[in-house]
């Protein structure tokens, strides 16, 4: 049964109103210009408000050595060297004057004693670097973002969730989807769709992330014939809840750790002086979060598997002015009050540094007329993120996106062609699940394959269990072609399950295949079977398509960097920071 | 506790409604939410309930659990008494299903606040004091339950000529701004309806952030009107003037 289909026509559609798609849709909007943003929540409610400790952006207001050449050195080593050398670069070049534009906008960040913008201390971060406001930095950059966007021409279209790209030949034209009010379709013609729907950290049972971040937007890319890349590539934030069961994976901001806060083992031992002498507490996420994995493997975990998180030296005022949403997290939802006593954390799913290949200077992707930026896009954080660098990364690459996908549609002599059978095509796919009778329910599929995931491809991975992953999850996905759901279509949750789970497959078989291809360990990819990293690994990304019904697999070099950047590394040192004069210093 | 509980739900849409019960196993630790999950992946998969971060972040799962307006995620069942659990949708707003409510007249609402308007470009120069107020402000996750227990708005429904607290404190916080150059004071007056709130503060009282809403907010913001609109000498000066 086919329906009369509301149909819009813009210029730029942009899927997603995070950080990312706001900044997108800011500047692609101009007098003239049809911008839409599509978003699968409320305005404001994106993944984006979840973000605490802070937007990294060498400003240098409390180090003065600091600069982008620092930042940009940070990023490529803490990305293990398989990073896009130039979207890094343009990152830490652009990201002051990002954040400065957020000030000019409204944002209030939390200020220096010489009123500037306060900075602080992150993870594997040279210098004292991170913008923020308390530990709610994303809730001020999604709130400023929201209300800068709604005093522009963009039109919004909230609760509506995209489940198709459309495309005339090999350029985009349009998106298709539905209101999840009504249920009812509708399709926004479209001469650049920017994608900028985030990761897929509900792949995983624990994880930090919010219900939308499926990874509707990778697949629905990779459906139209996109590229993704560095799939493998997950991140485990050392520090999520443990306790109780319904709070596991709730993010525990690094900013504790930024703010002096240690990691204990049950012996009480600050193990991290043993897995990272220099850096401690602020190593890099991949490595603290294996070293907690290790000690709970070695039998020195707390009580629920976890470590032991202590900042009560610092005092209750301090604790309560930096960390308000920490202590009131666990005093309202665990019974304990962080001011007082040590806390207990474990590593939680937390990004997906893989994603849609996109260019660095436009964020194109290989499907003209389609830009991708935030979460969703690969190639800044390579083998592992940075702390503070993905709310950076929203407002540059957002940016860039917008820009680009604006300047394309202007390009464009005619509105792309939309094929009408693929329309209602597309009608019947979405509608199917409605009429599968005893078919497979969508919320255990989404469980099992939680499962599956967090077991073969989690935080150790190695080739036997890759391979029972893979197997596993192509039995999910047959099975998941019988998916139904019953009800009404007016906001119904079980049918949009259906969309969710199928999206979430192709992404799990996607990091399983990249996972098998990457025999070594780097940053967040650990192979217990190939321990080391490996010179030849570091020279290739790993690629996957669609080809037909099935998932291809290539490799594709790393970009090499120019002389000047290469002669950054030769040091061994961070440009700004003078020859060592002695042994580290104790945080504590 | 007990090993299960049981919710009553509202289930129904704009033409009505009623409550369903649903017999849910508890965990220890357990929120609203998670039991509300329970029901959708067990006994009802198309129960409609709005949320996203399930950590007090996003102010989606608003809604009035035994009568009071929360948020789900942040309740927990323990704090609730041992008998059954009702959870109704947020009154002030027309019902779109279950437990989502209507929400977008808050939307219409956001953008006809006259937005920031900086004297110069950024960087400020900003001390920690002078934005203190403002930050507080910031908080806002945007969950509407302020609204949703505003008298004005629940009782009276006049959407139509008051904002309500989620928009005083924007209003507040934008006119707090060190840096904002907009007079909003007459816009506070007529078009944002200062003078409807009677300041009995339960929107205060049901904000998750812990915002001073009355105290800070709208009583400072009802204080500059009445300097501005009501000032004795001001208003002999309008009338000479004649404006």
């Amino acid at each position: 049964m086919s329906e009369a289909i509301e149909t819009h026509e813009h210029d730029v559609v942009i899927i997603g109103a995070g950080g990312a798609g706001l900044r997108a849709a800011i500047s692609a909007a101009q007098p003239g210009v049809r911008v839409a943003v599509l978003c699968k929540s409320l305005l404001g409610k994106a993944h984006t408000v979840m973000a605490e400790g802070g937007a990294a952006a060498a400003l240098g207001n409390l180090d003065a050595a600091d600069s982008w050449r620092t930042h940009f050195y940070d990023t490529v080593r803490s990305a293990h060297f398989i990073n896009n050398y130039r979207t890094a670069e343009i990152f830490a070049k652009e990201a002051p004057d990002r954040i400065i534009e957020l000030e000019g906008w409204g944002a209030l960040f939390d200020r220096t004693p010489d009123g500037k913008i306060m900075q602080r201390p992150f993870g594997a971060h040279t210098f004292r670097r991170l913008a923020h406001v308390g530990d709610h930095t994303g809730l001020e950059l999604i709130r400023t973002l929201q209300y800068r966007a709604i005093q522009s021409e963009v039109e919004f279209f909230q609760e509506f969730t995209s489940t198709r790209l459309l495309l005339d030949g090999d350029r985009v034209a349009g998106v298709m989807g539905y209101y999840r009010e009504t249920g009812r379709f509708a399709l926004f013609r479209a001469r650049a769709v920017v994608l900028a729907t985030g990761g897929w950290g509900r792949l995983y049972q624990v994880t930090s992330n919010s219900w939308e971040s499926t990874g509707d937007g990778a697949a629905m890319a990779f459906m139209a014939g996109a590229e993704l890349g560095d799939m493998e590539m997950v991140q485990f934030h050392p520090t999520g809840m443990v306790w109780p069961p319904g709070v596991r994976g709730i993010l525990v901001t690094e900013g504790v750790r930024g703010e002096g806060g240690v990691l204990l083992n049950s012996e009480g031992e600050r193990f991290m002086l043993r897995y990272d002498p220099e850096r401690q507490e602020l190593s890099s996420r991949d490595v603290v979060a294996r070293a907690i994995y290790k000690e709970v493997q070695a039998g020195r975990g707390t009580p629920h598997g976890g470590a032991w998180l202590d900042i009560t030296h610092k005092g209750a005022a301090f604790i309560l002015r930096k960390l308000p949403n920490m202590y009131d997290q666990y005093l309202t939802l665990a019974n304990v009050d962080i001011t007082k006593t040590k806390f207990e954390v474990a590593p939680t799913c937390h990004y997906t540094m893989g994603g849609v290949r996109a260019d660095p200077e436009t964020c194109a992707t290989t499907v003209k007329g389609l830009y991708a930026c935030g979460e969703v896009a690969c190639g800044l954080h390579g083998a592992n993120r940075l702390g503070g660098n993905s709310l950076s990364d929203l407002l540059v690459f957002g940016r860039r996106a917008g820009e680009a996908a604006r300047e394309w549609a202007q390009g464009l002599e005619a509105q792309p062609g939309i094929d009408a059978a693929e329309v209602q095509a597309e009608q019947e796919r979405v509608l199917a699940p409605f009429s599968v009778e005893k078919g497979e329910n969508p919320y255990d599929l989404h469980a099992q394959l939680q499962a599956v995931m967090s077991t073969h491809a989690g935080i150790a991975r190695d080739r036997a269990g890759l391979e029972a992953g893979l197997a596993k999850v192509e039995e999910l996905k047959e099975r998941s072609r019988k998916v139904a759901c019953g009800g009404s279509r007016m906001f119904n949750p079980g049918w949009h399950m259906c969309f969710d789970v199928k999206s979430m497959l192709t992404l799990g078989e996607a990091i399983i295949r990249s996972a098998m291809a990457r025999t070594e360990s780097r940053g967040a990819h650990w192979r217990t079977d190939y321990p080391d990293e490996t010179e030849e690994m570091g020279s290739v990304n790993f690629v996957v398509w669609r080809d037909g019904d099935e998932m291809k697999l290539k490799t594709a070099p790393v970009p090499k960097m120019p002389p000047e950047l290469r002669a950054l590394f030769e040091t061994g040192r961070a440009p700004g920071v003078p020859a060592p004069t002695g042994s580290p210093s104790e945080r504590r | 506790m007990k090993d299960t509980i049981t919710l009553s739900v509202f289930r129904g849409d704009h033409t009505g409604g009623e409550e369903r019960s649903y017999d849910v196993p508890v965990t220890e630790g357990m929120v609203v939410l998670d039991a509300v999950h329970y029901i959708q992946q067990h006994l009802a998969p198309d129960l409609a309930v709005r949320w996203n971060c399930k950590a007090a972040r996003c102010g989606s799962c608003s809604a009035e659990i035994n009568g009071r307006p929360r948020l789900m995620c942040k309740t927990r069942l323990d704090v609730l008494g041992e008998g059954v659990i009702h959870v109704r949708p947020m009154k002030s707003f027309p019902v779109i299903r279950d437990l989502v409510t209507d929400v977008s007249w808050n939307y219409r609402v956001a953008r006809q606040i006259p937005g920031f308007t900086p004297a110069h470009p950024a960087p400020f120069v900003m001390h920690q004091v002078d934005v203190e107020r403002s930050q507080e402000f910031r908080k806002c996750i945007e969950c509407f339950l302020c609204q949703n227990v505003c008298h004005v708005l629940r009782d009276h429904d006049l959407k139509s000529r008051y904002v309500g607290p989620r928009f005083m404190i924007k209003i507040a916080e934008l006119e707090m701004h060190p840096m904002d150059t907009v007079d909003r004071i007459d816009f506070t007056q007529k078009d944002a309806g200062v003078g409807y709130c009677n300041v009995t503060k339960c929107c205060q009282e049901v904000c998750p952030e812990h915002i001073h809403i009355t105290d800070n907010a709208i009583i400072p913001m009802k204080e500059r009107v009445a300097d501005e609109k009501y000032d004795p000498v001001r208003m002999l000066v309008r009338a000479i003037r004649g404006r």
